[in-house]
């Protein structure tokens, strides 16, 4: 049957966190720092929208972009937030996810053969969703001493005339990585140079700590016309299940993604989407609960992984670390297979995010403190055990 | 003295009285989230405190003998769940109404019953009566004679409405049934 599957799926390799899972999974007692979303169960205000629109009966389709006025909160969302005006009717999509997005913005923009330029370690998806699409990806390695950044310098030395698109994804998945207004400069001028089209994914946008105001590349001169600003309401409002994501851009890309989403997808669920209103004009408050929460945990994980002798900066966002154990003189697997052997602790090998991530591991905060506290103990009495080897 | 009606005046923050830069959305605000931490959970230990707050151990024990001094901390106690413990406890919730003194408002009346073991907590309340007495005994009968010997008789209180707790679904922020199990995938991307 193999020789059915077609060609570009067929040799889309197995994903590395899928393998790591289903070693966990066979585990008891494991304690999880590998997990990817948020430990908080959705605030109760918008899960009793979500019930309430049940209630009312709203069980039906929607308009195929969203429901006007969640589209109309979208935009007034990333206009107070972000200082980026879009037109609610025509420049907004809500998608199933930001991962229904990115996937329908590549299949919307991509000719066979164009070049995609992405930051790695990243996100597990981008490589493999822009094959899917038929699009070449091209990985631009971000490094530790750069506080995992994009350089301009190593963006620019692959750029050739098939490149279209950027994709970016500050704050990073699994670094942390944020990237200030003055490191976005340079990218956009590259950007408008070679005239590319940016898909940003900024999914971790409001989980940017010590008081920073995260920028959007969408706002630099020349830049909103040649970006797709992609966000949604998993990490910060602890949404994940209700797969809650949009696209914003201008109208005729919002147009040519419409045409995909249509047939795939049709429409995000109603009562999610009235759900994602409630977070969006009532849920400040509660996302800077959760934010004050990852923050405090960051600051604990970062000085107790300092003390063990695993040099690990402060990252400004999301809800990872990314721990350099090369001092360790373990492989990134190697250390994460035998950190869960013999102290019951799961962390993802860098690699699983591209071969840059190898000598890093990542640790998600986004698990108790208790949890984190253990954790760390047990790390902690590997690393010393790992050392003596 | 302020009249009995309307909402109190919000107090100032005490990161604000007590010099802290102010910053949103960050956790350098550090009294105020010194103090929300430690509502949350008074047991956690110092050193926990100085890891989450990016701050040496002896700073946080100072900012909360300071807390301690100025008032603003006025104890610790534990949360506790009676029922699981016993069936006795009786918790009484008392709306009071008392004639106001001249000079002294509510304040000394209050005061005074605020003193009894029985009475837990009590509140200057705006609306239809005055005072809410919480008042906690062993049986029905106890907190009614309270009530009746102790609070009715003092001369400047009208009337009393005494309300029984059925049950506790919530105190002091900690919800006394247990929510949603624990389902989340093990590792994921």
């Amino acid at each position: 049957m193999n020789d059915k599957i077609a060609a570009h799926v067929r040799d889309i390799p197995r994903s590395g966190i899928r393998d790591f899972f289903e070693i966990v999974q066979s585990m008891h007692d494991v304690i999880s720092l590998g997990i990817g979303e948020p430990d908080f169960v959705t605030p109760w205000h918008i899960r009793e929208a979500a019930l309430f629109s049940l209630e009312k009966g709203r069980t039906g389709y929607t308009s195929n972009l969203g429901l006007p006025k969640l589209r109309e909160a979208i935009a007034n969302y990333v206009a107070r937030k972000f200082h980026v005006q879009y037109h609610a009717p025509s420049e907004v999509l809500v998608s199933v996810g930001v991962s229904e997005a990115i996937d329908i913005a590549l299949r919307a923009l991509l000719n066979p053969g164009d070049e995609v330029l992405y930051h790695e370690p990243c996100y597990v998806s981008y490589n493999p969703s822009v094959t899917l699409a038929h699009g070449k990806a091209v990985s631009v390695p971000v490094h530790e001493k750069d506080n995992f950044q994009l350089r301009a310098d190593e963006l620019a030395k692959r750029i050739t005339p098939k490149s279209k698109i950027l994709l970016l994804n500050f704050p990073t998945n699994p670094t942390g990585a944020t990237m200030p207004r003055e490191a976005l400069e340079p990218i956009a001028e590259l950007c408008v140079k070679h005239d590319l089209i940016v898909l940003s994914d900024e999914i971790y946008a409001e989980l940017t700590y010590d008081g920073a105001e995260h920028a959007s590349i969408a706002t630099l001169p020349g830049m909103r016309d040649r970006t797709v600003f992609l966000h949604g309401l998993s990490k910060g409002w602890a949404m994940t299940g209700f797969r809650i994501g949009y696209a914003c851009a201008p109208a005729p890309l919002i147009e040519a993604m419409m045409k995909i989403h249509q047939y795939a997808i049709l429409c995000a669920p109603i009562m999610t989407q009235d759900a994602a209103i409630e977070a969006l004009e009532h849920g400040d408050a509660a996302v800077a609960h959760m934010r004050e929460k990852y923050e405090l945990r960051r600051n604990y994980i970062v000085s107790a992984l300092n003390d063990m002798g695993l040099p690990c900066p402060t990252p400004r966002g999301a809800f990872y670390v990314f721990a350099d154990i090369r001092p360790t003189g373990l492989t990134s697997r190697e250390f994460s297979l035998r950190l869960l052997e013999e102290q019951k602790v799961a962390v993802v090998p860098g690699t699983a995010f591209g071969k840059d991530g190898e000598g890093f591991v990542r640790c998600s905060y986004a698990t108790s403190l208790e949890q984190i506290k253990i954790a760390m103990e047990r790390m902690a009495r590997f690393v010393t055990a790992a050392g003596r080897k | 003295m302020v009249e009995n009606i309307g909402l109190p005046a919000p107090l100032a923050s005490p990161a604000s009285c007590l010099g802290d830069p102010v910053a949103p959305y960050s956790a350098v605000n550090f009294m105020e989230t010194l103090l929300r931490l430690l509502q949350q959970d008074a047991t956690v230990s110092r050193e926990d405190l100085a890891r989450q707050l990016n701050l040496p151990v002896a700073d946080v024990n100072a900012r909360i003998t300071a807390l301690e001094n100025d008032g603003v901390i006025r104890g610790y106690q534990a949360i506790v769940d009676r029922e699981r413990f016993d069936q006795n406890t009786v918790t009484a919730f008392i709306e009071v109404r008392i004639t106001p003194e001249r000079g002294g408002g509510f304040d000394r009346i209050a005061q005074r019953i605020a003193k009894f073991d029985q009475v837990v907590s009590c509140y200057l309340i705006s609306g239809g009566y005055d005072l809410l007495v919480v008042v906690q005994g062993t049986s029905l009968r106890e907190v009614a004679s309270f009530v009746s010997e102790k609070l009715s008789t003092i001369e400047s209180v009208i009337s009393t409405a005494t309300l029984f707790r059925l049950k506790t679904y919530k105190e002091n922020g900690a919800l006394f049934t247990t929510d949603t199990p624990e389902d989340r995938l093990a590792v994921s991307p």
